[in-house]
């Protein structure tokens, strides 16, 4: 059983060590020569603004409560397409019947304004 | 692997989602103890569907997912709710409600 | 799935579809007018009540032995519908004058019960999870309905924290029980039981771990701590629907469960039950005496209202009286229920715009200065702590009469002492409402009145046939066995 997992291990253990090499060499036989632009966090290229710690505005937290809830469907959803030919008309109606009820707590979201931003 | 590792990480799980629930007194933190308490459930359907070669363990999990879920959004809100009345959310913060 | 599903389900979809409607309505509703949402509630619950009224006497399986339909479904099932209706009439005022009125009240209220008929009717380990997690999620939004005080959002975040550690360990224990016995259906599990093809260690802590749970949502002593708080905290007819219909819930799956599927562990969790039953009792009772608080009161008075509630539990696994217990238990869960209710309608009427109006004090000269109130609260405590010629009398007559027939003996004794115990308090308020001298003020609302003056006659009249309506509970557990 845990043979089979050998190879897993090797990998893991092979790339642990390469990363620690790489950046060793750079360490030890790179030049070293700081600004304050080179030492900035590194965002993917952006220029990084404000502190790191900001807090977010309360409405992010909504949106994502939200999102969650939405977000969660596909659970059922995908392992419905995955089948849908096998349960026939029975199961479209049900997914129907589902998705009828999730509309109804969108409309319901959208009527009272959590969707706005503003 | 035996069967008895499963269920070993499980109660592991399970027990040290209970002693957040019991020590931790930021909510958020309690929130994330009762999370671990589902998935050791979680772990135990699934590795017992594994082992009885049946689905049902399987898809409890999809409920249960859907069902922390809501629970998350609930609890969340209450959160921020309570955090923009009082500017804390720490438990012990709570003692208005005592006989 | 065919037609016979549907039709067996029919109460619970009814009810769903209601709510989903009223909160569609409801948006277009302008303020002011939120009258049109209580009476389309009320009638969604009237017109359920029908549906689960014409069931009566029928039974069946749903959805693959997901769902059962039997006597003790439907009789707790018209339960629940009409702690709703109650609901709607207590809350209908409230709402109104503590500018709470909120679309969404309604239907997480008819979601809850829709939870509750579910869980009643659960004939499979995930039904029950998943019920039980339906009829809850909407309370927690319900106890923190009043959103700009901080006691409701309190009493919210505790009662959320609790029930889903409390889910947590029924979770747990399902997911044992489907370990030890590879399915998750009640009908399979004692099928593999007989057959002797388990595992029983997992099987018993999974049984254990599950009772754990259930007695979270019962509040049953030692795990009844956050009862109080979330009930001083909610808005006062939250409250009284989680003292009522919750904890009707709690009891229905937890003898739902045990009885069908676990009745070969009643040797190991019986005296469990025992215990949890007597310390309920004795300590939701000792703890009452010191509450001020009329909220907290009946909070603890409701705690140790589970604790004999748990009797019938204890004696679930001898089949000679399992049914007599349930059938008291049954007759008990009415008399409390309207008893219950009443109480909380005069606690209701007595509350101030303020959420002043709650403790004792206030009380004093009620009876004097507003007497039909006075009486309606006189039967309530009588009722509660179990006085002849009241609903609670019978009830717990009977209760008794089954613990002893079951060879718990000491049990009923402990049962009797807390009752003894608690006539200190329950007379105390009495004695605060008819021998004090005070200047109480009250909230004048029709509704609030009917319920008061309802349930006290009918705590009054129903008590004139007692042996009828055990009957009938006994009627409608026929199948349960």
């Amino acid at each position: 059983m845990f043979e089979d997992y050998l190879p897993l291990l090797v990998i893991l253990a092979l790339a642990v060590l390469i990363g620690f090499i790489v950046v060793l060499l750079g360490v030890l036989f790179g030049p070293r020569r700081p600004t304050p632009r080179k030492m900035a966090p590194y965002e993917s290229g952006m220029v990084p603004y404000g502190p790191g710690r900001r807090r977010m505005s309360v409405r992010y937290y909504l949106i994502a409560v939200l999102f969650i809830l939405f977000d969660i469907e596909v659970v059922f959803v995908v392992s419905w397409a995955v089948v849908l030919r096998k349960l026939g008309t029975l199961g479209l109606l049900g997914m129907l019947v589902f998705l009828v009820v999730l509309e109804v707590a969108h409309l319901y979201a959208w009527k009272k304004g959590a969707l706005e931003w503003d | 692997m035996p069967m008895s590792y499963y269920l070993i990480l499980s109660a592991a799980m399970f027990a040290i989602g209970v002693l957040g629930v019991i020590l931790r007194r930021n909510p958020l933190v309690v929130f994330m103890s009762l999370e671990l308490m589902f998935n050791a459930a979680n772990l135990v359907f699934v590795a017992f569907s594994a082992y009885h070669q049946i689905l049902d363990g399987d898809l409890f999990v999809f409920f249960v997912m859907t069902t922390a879920a809501a629970e998350v959004a609930v609890g969340l809100a209450l959160m921020v709710a309570i955090f923009r009345a009082k500017r804390t959310i720490d438990l012990d913060e709570m003692s208005m409600l005592k006989g | 799935m065919n037609l016979s599903d549907f039709i067996l389900t029919l109460p619970i979809i009814t009810l769903l579809v209601w709510a989903l409607l009223l909160l569609v309505v409801d948006l277009w509703v302008p303020k002011g007018r939120k009258g049109i949402v209580a009476a389309l509630a009320a009638l969604g619950l009237a017109v359920t009540m029908g549906v689960t009224l014409s069931q009566s006497g029928g039974s069946g399986l749903a959805f693959q032995n997901m769902i059962i339909v039997d006597g003790f479904a439907v009789y707790l099932n018209v339960l629940y519908l009409v702690s709703g209706l109650v609901v709607v009439a207590l809350s209908h005022d409230y709402l109104k004058r503590m500018n709470l009125e909120r679309g969404e009240f309604y239907p997480l209220m008819f979601f809850s019960i829709a939870g509750m008929m579910l869980v009643t009717q659960a004939y499979n380990l995930i039904m029950v999870f998943l019920a039980l997690e339906f009829l809850s999620i909407p309370l927690y939004v319900l106890a923190g309905l009043a959103r700009e005080r901080p006691e409701s959002e309190e009493s919210s975040l505790k009662y959320f924290l609790l029930g889903t550690f409390s889910s947590a360990f029924v979770l747990y224990g399902i997911a044992l029980i489907f370990g030890a016995t590879a399915t998750t259906s009640l009908a399979l599990i004692i099928e593999r039981v007989g057959q002797g093809a388990l595992n029983l260690p997992l099987f018993i802590a999974g049984a254990a771990l599950m009772l754990v749970g259930f007695a979270f949502k019962l509040a049953a002593v030692p795990f009844h701590e956050w009862a109080p708080d979330v009930y001083q905290g909610a808005p006062t007819p939250v409250s009284s629907f989680m003292a009522v219909a919750v904890k009707a819930a709690g009891v229905a799956v937890l003898l739902r469960v045990f009885l069908t599927a676990f009745p070969s562990l009643a040797a190991e969790m019986a005296p469990l039950g025992w215990g949890i039953a007597a310390l309920t009792m004795l300590i939701g009772n000792l703890l009452a005496i010191a509450q001020t608080n009329l909220k907290r009161l009946l909070a603890y008075s409701s705690i140790s209202h589970g604790g004999y509630l748990l009797m019938a539990f204890v004696a679930y696994g001898n089949p000679q009286v399992a049914g007599q217990a349930v059938a008291a238990m049954l007759f008990y869960l009415l008399a409390y229920t309207l008893t219950t209710f009443g109480a909380w309608a005069v606690v209701i009427s007595v509350e101030q715009n303020d959420y002043q109006g709650l403790e004792l004090d206030d009380y004093a000269g009620l009876g004097l200065k507003y007497p039909w109130l006075g009486v309606a609260m006189l039967v309530f405590m009588l009722s509660l702590t179990g006085i002849p010629l009241t609903m609670g009398f019978w009830g717990k007559l009977f209760l008794f009469r089954a613990t002893v027939d079951a060879g718990y003996v000491e049990l009923a004794l402990i049962g009797l002492l807390s009752s003894l115990i608690s006539a200190y308090y329950y007379l105390r308020v009495v004695v605060m409402m008819f021998m004090r001298s005070g200047e109480p003020r009250i909230r004048r609302d029709g509704w609030l009145s009917l319920v008061a003056v309802g349930s006290a006659l009918a705590v009054v009249g129903l008590s004139l046939l007692p042996n009828q309506i055990l009957q009938m509970a006994a009627q409608a557990i026929l199948s349960l066995q």
